[in-house]
């Protein structure tokens, strides 16, 4: 694996396999990530995965499109697109066909229990994400106070995240982070 | 109801006999993901459930849960599995891939100009202190969601439940183990654990 290979099949065959493996959607895989672009193949800093997170957070579009950012780190634009396909047609051919199959025959009670079964994992890896994102983000008493604010905010209230994303950067501008 | 509809290939636009509005089009269905894909940041659903139930009708608001629960369930980005299944619903499988196009391929085209940008500019520090100051509010977001989800477990005091969860936070968080070889593990436990203790209350 360390032989250098080519990137764009790298990128494919990565998020191929965790397109599969993403149980409880794209939060709960940002561990998993984090571990191959950072520790493994070494793609970027942990402070450059925690910026792209943020990146994806801001940007419009569904969350998993934390994967293009990764994609075009490794192999510009190609790479962005590549990742992008890598990890998300494969589980969406998936559940094409499962969906048609339940459509065939329904009543059946296992998607309930394996739906319910796995509720507990997907809040574990997401939980999982926020710390190791956290390690990264928080490396100063202000960065772990905005980081509580805005969780405590975002728990208690309907505040618009916009108005935590400004606070967070205008003191990160201010240097106060 | 669900209107056993186009099968592998897309029929002759044919007029419905139901009742409810027509299937849309192939390229209305692009459109449609398009717009609520770029809609909003923080995710899609709202936006998808706003414009699929309340402004086209296209499903209740039964249907939009249980579909959407189908795709929750499955493996990968949830409202990626929901843009094919409900594109392939009402229009067989050219259907679901518009859906699955129209939601990815904008958002994809601004978010690589974005890594471009970021590739030229990142190293900036005004840039590199502004993303961290947003990298700790997103966190905060990320832990408030990962407790609202938990709320549930916590008023149900579902002791198995919440071992699980501990579980998987230490072997991915602390331990880092790969993703693979924890849900290996942990996916038939779970399972194996909710059959047994829903055995009572069922």
């Amino acid at each position: 694996m360390n032989s250098n290979p080519n990137p764009l099949s790298t990128l494919v065959w990565t998020f191929g396999a965790m397109s599969l493996f993403a149980v409880g959607g794209a939060n709960a895989a940002i561990p998993e990530m984090q571990r191959i672009a950072v520790d493994i193949h070494h793609w970027m800093t942990a402070k450059q995965f925690a910026d792209i997170y943020a990146i994806s957070q801001l940007s419009p579009g569904p969350n998993v499109l934390i994967v293009t950012l990764i994609g075009y780190a490794v192999a510009g634009a190609a790479g962005a697109l590549a990742a992008t396909l890598a990890m998300c047609a494969p589980a969406a051919a998936f559940a094409y066909y499962v969906s048609r199959l339940l459509a065939r025959k329904s009543a059946s009670r296992w998607p309930a229990v394996i739906q319910s079964a796995l509720v507990p994992l997907s809040i574990g890896l997401m939980g999982a994400g926020a710390l190791i994102l956290a390690q990264t983000a928080d490396r100063s008493p202000v960065a772990a106070l905005v980081t509580g604010a805005s969780a405590v905010l975002a728990f208690a209230t309907r505040l618009n995240p916009f108005w935590m994303f400004l606070a967070g950067g205008l003191l990160g501008f201010a240097g106060l982070i | 109801m669900p209107s056993e509809s186009s099968p592998a290939t897309v029929a002759a636009p044919g007029p419905p006999t139901l009742p409810p509005p027509p299937p849309p089009s192939v390229s209305t269905l692009f459109l449609a993901f398009a717009k609520m894909s770029v809609s909003g940041f923080g995710g899609v659903l709202y936006w998808a459930r706003r414009a699929i139930v309340d402004q086209r009708r296209w499903l209740t608001a039964d249907e939009f849960n249980e579909t959407y629960a189908l795709c929750h369930f499955l493996p990968g980005p949830n409202i990626v599995n929901f843009s094919m299944v409900f594109g392939a619903r009402l229009r067989g499988i050219v259907g679901g891939i518009a859906a699955f196009a129209g939601l990815l391929v904008p958002p994809m085209l601004i978010m690589t100009l974005v890594a471009a940008l970021y590739a030229h500019f990142g190293e900036i520090d005004m840039l590199r202190r502004i993303l961290g100051g947003i990298s700790c509010a997103a966190v905060g977001l990320l832990i408030a969601n990962v407790l609202r989800m938990a709320m549930p477990l916590v008023a149900r005091r579902d002791a198995a439940g919440a071992t699980m969860l501990v579980v998987v936070f230490i072997a991915i968080g602390l331990v880092r183990l790969p993703l693979a070889a924890v849900l290996l593990v942990a996916i038939p436990i779970s399972v194996v654990v909710m059959l047994l203790t829903r055995k009572g209350s069922t």
